[in-house]
């Protein structure tokens, strides 16, 4: 029996087993919108904007071992998708875009809502597909998800033309795919996973820095197994926040420009170095020459070719999947029973464990003000720190990552390459409905969550209870941070006047909302709101913190993992002078 | 240095953008692409000429790896290599210039395909560094147009980029 194309999608989509569809309708897209009304094995959920469709799918992808899948109309609805695509891009994250292109024989005459989504999508998605034949709708889609989940994720977007969506055809959803020009890497080579382990075993001061693939490639398990195993220091990206548990003694914190001092000084100064599922980026080792004039191995694990030897030369590159790697190296050092140097390892130690007492997180406490640092570390004592927390881009999303102990991979859903404001609160909507029983907070400040805010309304209507902690400061604070540091406290437009009263946003939505002013309300608003009288309700705190808070430890442009800018009670120690690395210029 | 690469990609439409696209995106230097259908009609064979240190040219071929459409890509410098260019270069023929031109064109085994009462066109064949050897060895003057098909390459002997 032929059916529409309309129908073809809904079915495929049926087929991938789609909870949730998150999407806006419109000219385009209203054949498939018919057919969506039509059938009820999954939920649509209306967005107040397309941005918000891509985050909360790419949320509930991040969030979940499933891929997130949002539909667009063309034109506008296909442009305002596009920072959502190119946010899941930069992090590596599976997802399916659907997006309505005007009618094939209206492409390329400037027709009304008609953009080259192909064209516009080509540098931030893995691959993009124009559907011209009613007959090429199943495959297509079936490649989509395919590709999306395989080898290194990313986002894939579907463009289906109206008129394609309207002819009829056959359905039938093919049950594997291949394709002849992509094979996406598994098992690392043997010999280099020996000469990896033969390096490791060898090392006086070994460091494991984890970061993305390893909470994308489900590797958690299998970093936490030989980071135990062999007693190693562990680090964490942003991106890899929970692929090693937060709280544990040998998790030296995260490390890069916001990074803790002892991550960053042991990344610094290890002699063997294995990179786990990370990519060397500027915002984590800064200058690359600066990071390599500390003599070092480097052992690189990671999923995709191109990211091995990128911005960093390596020893020992190994091309596969993190989780399936790292097994494999957990085998050979179980049956051979070998460890590191115990002496040595213990030398190692107690180096990291000088650094580490500077406490370089410690912040000075206020009975005046709030401070921002201690509205998360009461929010993860009030969660258990079991919280799935979805942030927004900024001030607050470093604290966040610096003082909320991550445990779980997936836990951590933040845009963490593209450093997307707005990010936030669709992305706690997506991870809420994709785990309807956990606690979702998103912490935020009154900057970013303008950012997407319409979204306090597709809340309301799917009553995904997410918790949103707002701090505060009345300032575009990372800019003001900067401007403070380097632009002679000129703070050029980074001050947000006339905002609005957030609690009666909150209340005008339908939600609940507090004000808290005052450090001793912090505690039990929290309690409050994560409480069981409010389970079900969305609450939007609107913590008033303090104006000057600044983000420590910090690294300056150009300068490298052990010149960094310590926060007042560390300002005493010596540090390596900075020598004007300038070979990656001011990369902002 | 100078790298040719040889790419084999699926002949779908976009998939030249993707590979183009991919260069400027990464600030990678094109000298010359040609591309074309191979004797397997849902395969093109695309060569590039670029430039760059070797690790530059390792990213390249890794990013080019990546796209889905790229079926191979293989660096003909590894190897023994054959490279071919074909230009067209229209020049004046009058006077005494009309002699010079055909024996120019006979010294670098080039062959006149069009001739009017006041020009000439050339076809010329070689490596490209062969092109431009003879375009500096005619007079600049007497140039009217040039058009070159940029570099193609292959492997010599049994090497042979085949999926």
């Amino acid at each position: 029996m032929q059916i529409s194309g309309a129908e073809i999608v809904v079915r495929c989509l049926q087929e991938e087993g789609v909870e949730f569809l998150f999407g806006y309708p419109g000219g385009a897209v209203l054949e498939i919108y018919d057919a969506i009304f039509r059938q009820d094995k999954f939920k649509h959920v209306l967005v107040r904007h397309e941005q918000a469709a891509v985050h909360a799918a790419d949320a509930y992808s991040r969030s979940s071992d499933k891929v997130g899948v949002a539909l667009v109309t063309s034109g506008p609805g296909a442009t305002n998708a596009v920072t959502g695509i190119a946010t899941a891009y930069m992090d590596s994250i599976p997802m399916v875009v659907i997006s309505g292109q005007v009618a094939t024989p209206a492409i390329g005459l400037d027709a009304f809502q008609e953009v080259d989504m192909v064209g516009i999508t080509r540098p931030c998605v893995k691959h993009n597909f124009l559907v011209k034949d009613v007959n090429d709708i199943a495959d297509t889609i079936k490649k989509a998800f395919y590709i999306a989940k395989s080898g290194r994720p990313g986002p894939v977007v579907v463009d289906i033309p109206k008129d394609v969506t309207q002819q009829r055809a056959e359905f039938h959803y093919p049950e594997s795919v291949h394709i002849r020009s992509y094979v996406p890497a598994t098992r690392g080579h043997p010999g280099q996973i020996k000469k990896a382990i033969n390096l490791l075993l060898e090392a006086k001061r070994p460091y494991i820095y984890v970061g993305g693939g390893a909470v994308q490639g489900n590797a958690a398990a299998e970093v936490t197994e030989l980071v135990k195993s062999l007693g190693l220091p562990c680090t964490n990206t942003l991106m890899g926040l929970g692929a090693y548990p937060g709280s544990d003694p040998q998790f030296l914190g995260m490390l890069g420009m916001h990074g803790t001092y002892e991550a960053n000084m042991a990344m610094q100064y290890c002699d063997v170095l294995i990179a786990v599922g990370a990519r060397f980026d500027d915002r984590v080792i800064s200058v690359p020459s600066h990071f390599l004039s500390q003599p070092k191995k480097i052992i690189h694990i990671d999923v995709d070719p191109s990211s091995i030897s990128k911005r960093v030369k390596v020893d020992v590159p190994i091309v596969g999947d993190v989780k399936h790697v790292l097994r494999e190296m957990l085998d050979i050092l179980r049956q051979s029973g070998q460890k590191p140097d115990a002496g040595h390892l213990a030398g190692w130690w107690k180096q990291i464990e000088e650094w580490r007492g500077h406490n370089s997180l410690l912040y000075t406490p206020s009975t005046e003000l709030i401070k921002p640092q201690y509205v998360v570390e009461k929010l993860y004592e009030i969660t258990g720190g079991k919280a799935i927390v979805a942030s927004d881009v900024g001030q607050h999303q470093m604290w966040a990552a610096q003082y909320y102990k991550f445990d779980d991979p997936k836990q951590w859903l933040n845009s963490g390459g593209l450093g997307t404001m707005g990010f936030g609160l669709p992305a706690a909507m997506g991870a809420q409905l994709a785990n309807p029983d956990a606690t979702v907070a998103c912490i935020t400040g009154e900057g970013s969550i303008q950012m997407n805010i319409q979204e306090l309304s597709t809340c309301k209507q799917y009553h995904t209870p997410v918790k949103i902690v707002a701090l505060n400061n009345r300032y575009l604070g990372m800019v003001r941070q900067w401007q403070e540091f380097f632009y002679g406290t000129r703070y050029s437009e980074s001050y947000m006047d006339a905002l609005p009263d957030f609690v009666k946003v909150a209340e005008a939505y339908g939600h609940v909302g507090f004000k808290i002013e005052n450090p001793s309300d912090v505690e039990p608003v929290l309690r409050e709101a994560f409480g069981p009288a409010l389970k079900e309700r969305l609450v939007f705190l609107d913590f008033r913190t303090d104006q000057s808070e600044n983000v420590f430890p910090m690294i300056q442009n150009g300068k490298g993992l052990d010149q960094m800018d310590l926060p007042p009670h560390m300002r005493d120690i010596q540090q390596v002078p900075f020598e004007n690395n300038r070979d990656y210029g001011n990369m902002c | 240095m100078r790298h040719i690469l040889s790419i084999l990609l699926e002949n779908e439409a976009g998939a030249l953008s993707r590979v183009v696209g991919l260069f400027s995106a990464r600030a990678y230097n094109i000298d010359s692409l040609t591309v074309s259908t191979t004797e397997d009609p849902t395969l093109s064979r695309m060569t590039i000429v670029t430039h760059g240190s070797d690790e530059v040219i390792e990213q390249i071929t890794k990013q080019l790896n990546k796209l889905i459409e790229v079926v191979k890509v293989i660096d003909l410098n590894e190897s023994e290599h054959i490279e071919r260019e074909m230009m067209l270069i229209k020049v004046r023929a009058t006077g005494k210039d009309r002699e010079e031109m055909k024996r120019m064109a006979d010294i670098f085994r080039g062959r006149i395909i069009d001739v009017t009462e006041k020009t000439y066109t050339i076809e010329l064949t070689g490596t490209s560094d062969k092109l431009g050897a003879f375009i500096e060895a005619i007079d600049r003057a007497v140039i009217l147009e040039t058009v070159r098909t940029g570099a193609s390459g292959i492997g010599r002997g049994e090497r042979v980029l085949k999926i």
